[in-house]
């Protein structure tokens, strides 16, 4: 079997060994729970505590900003419904793109079924929300305007702080709420710098595990639990903490922040590597922005004359995984509303391929990758349909 | 524990004369097979014509008729109770009351009817049938006695013990598993196929099963999906031997060198055609698909015809060959195939379906455009039977029961 080549780190991440062996400490010796009054209590809460700093550090913002989840997609929830019934009495009318990722888009689905009025903005061909759109969109009852920092399909990098500046000087009480799932951990983001009062994270995008997500309440924000229990973290989120997980994804982001300008250089050198070598084939587009303007783990290819299941799974076959931007399927078709939203010509619907890196990944992986598409592309174009 | 007994009913076995014996063993067999699934203690009774599963310990009274709904053979369950043999003025007492539980609103004609296998019970059937008849009226004015066309049909039957039964439960019907023989069934992720199977089994045939894959044109999850499949068959056909054959190099070759309008029918005949080999080899005595007319392209009566020839010796059982596609769904979603089959990964093969693929193929012309894979093809077909992975998936999963040699991976 070929050597293992991942480039789906924007699906998942692999753990970096120190936050398992973090974790394996946490869950066999400091295991009590943060609520318990003894010593083994104390201990967990303490590396609650911890993680809570490590990652305040980061974002700039004050532990007490910081509330633990289970996912990106819970912190995503309890931004937009919390953040929706908390402030509906000052409006019910919400801001969002159409292209965030499912845990916004059907939120907000969900949150028009209950009286909310939701705007959804356009993209340009590049995949960006344009500032002057969400000036014009802001109103007198908008109560929250949610854009995602990097989109997870295309790698399109949103004007965020630009954004959070219009939203503030038309409404200052509008909420901003910033999806940064796929942006955290690769980009600095001080969301009180950018007037950002929400925002998600996620553990297993950035090499802690799954399970865990992060939520940013900046101070003074109106938010809603809307879950309900023992009142854990100050009743914004009960349930018992996921104490490793928690402590897990703190190291994985201060390992990251530790060397980001350094791994942010050698994630984009290692782009244009790639994008140099593969869009010399014939028929090979990349999607969006490629410079320092876009996401530097995200490249996606449109490729024509091949179904992207299809080389997905040839390049399976090889030991390398990447992810199709629509799934084909004979009897119900996905297509994608960002691939939709940016204007992406049909026939390139279902041939679109997202590659997506992350720091595990070398110089050599991108190298094979570009050399097994060079190879299969002309292969896989011999058997297309008539 | 409510009925202490079920009595089972079977139809077809009984009238294959010197072979009835094999028959109701196997029967027998099948049944002590599904009870072991069930909680609780069972023994199945053989005795003068009657097979009863008598409960011999408490168990879940909707699981064991789930699971025997499940044997084929079975025309129909009577869920029984069983008294010791008793004077006829309590045995009306008895017999009113068990009629009162069955039917609590009572409104309904009846007609008794005695089997009295113990002659030295004092009164004989026709009596007995005026006895219960009688206490079952007064108990309950509000029932009447139909002798034509009842309602409810009450038996009683006096052997060492007295047994009454009033509700038949109906099963699947057709022949105990095993007792005609072995066929290789040509499963696909589609509707029809698992439906197939099923029929065919009820028929009292095992089941062993082949699957095309054709990476990377079809997915690991298509694979899953048709393990899936074979697993819920395999609650009616116990454990079937599942053969995952590698395709795609003769599906490219044909692809390459014959007609894009003949390539499903081509495609067609070399699954037949290694579905055969494997069958010859595993002992199997009938090809089976999910095939019927007109459904398809490759599934018109010219197209049939053409893929049959394909096949050397074996014979072809298509049980779906007249059923509409109606049909056809509501069977897969009464066996519970049908939400499976309608998952999506069903397959990437579509490039290889031309847009309007020929409907009335002749065979003479589909084996000229054959000649064409002459030089490869004999190897191709050999490495494809050398790519067979075989798993054995029951209904609690799979597990390979041999690798594959070949991974098929050149080229690619």
């Amino acid at each position: 079997m070929e050597r293992e080549i991942y480039l789906d780190n924007s699906a998942t991440t692999r753990c970096f060994p120190e936050v398992v062996s973090l974790m394996d400490r946490i869950l066999l010796e400091e295991y009590g729970n943060p609520s318990s009054l003894h010593h083994k209590g104390v201990e967990a809460e303490r590396e609650i505590r911890k993680a809570k700093e490590i990652l305040a550090d980061i974002l700039k913002c004050s532990p007490r900003n910081l509330i633990f989840t289970s996912c990106g997609t819970e912190s995503d929830n309890i931004s937009l419904i919390g953040g929706a019934l908390a402030n509906q009495r000052e409006g019910k009318h919400l801001i969002t793109t159409k292209i965030e990722h499912p845990a916004i888009l059907e939120t907000c689905k969900y949150l028009a079924s209950q009286g909310f009025e939701i705007t959804y903005l356009p993209v340009d061909e590049n995949g960006l929300v344009n500032p002057e759109d969400v000036k014009n969109a802001v109103r007198e009852d908008t109560i929250l305007v949610s854009v995602m920092h990097t989109n997870n399909e295309i790698g399109a990098l949103e004007p965020i702080e630009e954004i959070g500046r219009v939203i503030k000087e038309k409404n200052p009480k509008t909420l901003f709420h910033v999806d940064a799932v796929q942006g955290f951990g690769k980009n600095v983001i001080h969301p009180k710098q950018m007037k950002i009062d929400l925002l998600s994270a996620s553990g297993h995008k950035i090499h802690a595990p799954k399970g865990v997500g992060l939520l940013y309440i900046g101070d003074g924000v109106k938010v809603r639990n809307i879950l309900f229990g023992g009142g854990q973290q100050g009743g914004m989120r009960s349930g018992t903490e996921n104490v490793a997980s928690i402590a897990g994804m703190a190291l994985a982001a201060k390992m990251l922040y530790d060397h980001l300008d350094e791994d942010r250089d050698r994630l984009y050198e290692m782009k244009q590597r790639f994008l140099d070598r593969v869009t010399r084939i014939e028929g090979v587009h990349a999607n969006g922005k490629t410079g320092r303007d876009s996401a530097p783990h995200v490249i996606s290819l449109s490729i024509e004359g091949v179904r992207a299941e299809v080389l997905l799974h040839a390049l399976e076959e090889k030991n390398i995984y990447v992810s199709a931007g629509s799934a084909c399927s004979s009897n119900r078709p996905h297509i994608s509303e960002t691939l939709l939203a940016i204007g992406t010509p049909k026939e390139y619907l279902d041939s679109t391929l997202r590659f997506s890196t992350s720091v595990m990944n070398t110089d050599e992986d991108m190298d094979d990758a570009a050399a097994a598409l060079e190879q299969l592309l002309p292969f896989l174009r011999k058997y297309t349909r008539q | 524990m409510r009925y202490h007994a079920f009595l089972i009913k079977y139809a077809e076995i009984g009238i294959k004369g010197k072979n009835r014996k094999l028959f109701e063993e196997a029967l027998c067999q099948q049944i002590r097979l599904q009870l072991k699934k069930c909680e609780g203690t069972f023994t199945i009774d053989r005795t003068s014509g009657r097979i009863f599963v008598n409960c011999e310990s408490e168990y879940d009274y909707d699981e064991v008729v789930e699971h025997l709904c499940r044997v084929f053979g079975i025309a129909g369950i009577c869920p029984t109770v069983i008294l010791p043999v008793m004077p006829i003025a309590e045995l009306k007492k008895a017999a009113a009351d068990f009629f009162g539980q069955e039917y609590p609103d009572r409104a309904h004609s009846f007609k008794v009817q005695t089997r009295r296998l113990a002659k030295n019970y004092p009164i004989d059937s026709m009596e007995i049938n005026a006895e219960l008849g009688e206490a079952i009226l007064s108990a309950y004015p509000e029932s009447r006695v139909d002798v034509h066309n009842p309602e409810i049909l009450f038996h009683a039957e006096v052997r060492e013990r007295i047994y009454l039964y009033t509700h038949v439960i109906p099963g699947p019907g057709g022949l105990p598993l095993g007792s005609g023989g072995k066929a290789m069934l040509l499963l696909s992720g589609g509707i029809d196929s698992p439906v197939a199977g099923w029929m065919v089994a009820k028929r009292g045939l095992k089941i062993d099963a082949t699957y095309f894959n054709a990476p990377p044109y079809t997915s690991e999850r298509a694979l899953q999906k048709v393990i899936d499949l074979a697993s819920i068959v395999a609650r009616y056909t116990g454990p079937i031997y599942l053969h995952n054959i590698n395709f795609t190099e003769i599906q490219l070759y044909i692809y390459e060198k014959c007609p894009h309008d003949e390539l499903t029918i081509i495609m067609r005949r070399y699954m037949m055609r290694i579905a055969e080999a494997i069958a010859k080899r595993t002992k199997c005595d009938a090809l089976v698909t999910g095939e019927s007319i007109g459904q398809v392209a490759s599934q018109t009566t010219r197209a049939l015809g053409v893929t049959n020839a394909a096949v050397e010796t074996l014979p072809v059982f298509r049980p779906l060959i007249a059923f509409d596609k109606e049909d056809i769904i509501t069977i897969s979603k009464k066996i519970g195939t049908y939400d499976t089959s309608i998952l999506p990964y069903e397959d990437c093969c579509t490039i290889f379906v031309a847009k309007h693929p020929v409907t009335k193929p002749l065979l003479s012309v589909i084996q000229d455009h054959e000649g064409n894979l002459r030089e490869k093809i004999d190897e191709m077909f050999q490495r494809a039977l050398d790519t067979d992975e075989i798993l054995i998936v029951d209904e609690n999963g799979s597990r390979v029961f041999k690798h594959r040699e070949d991974p098929l991976t050149e080229g690619m």
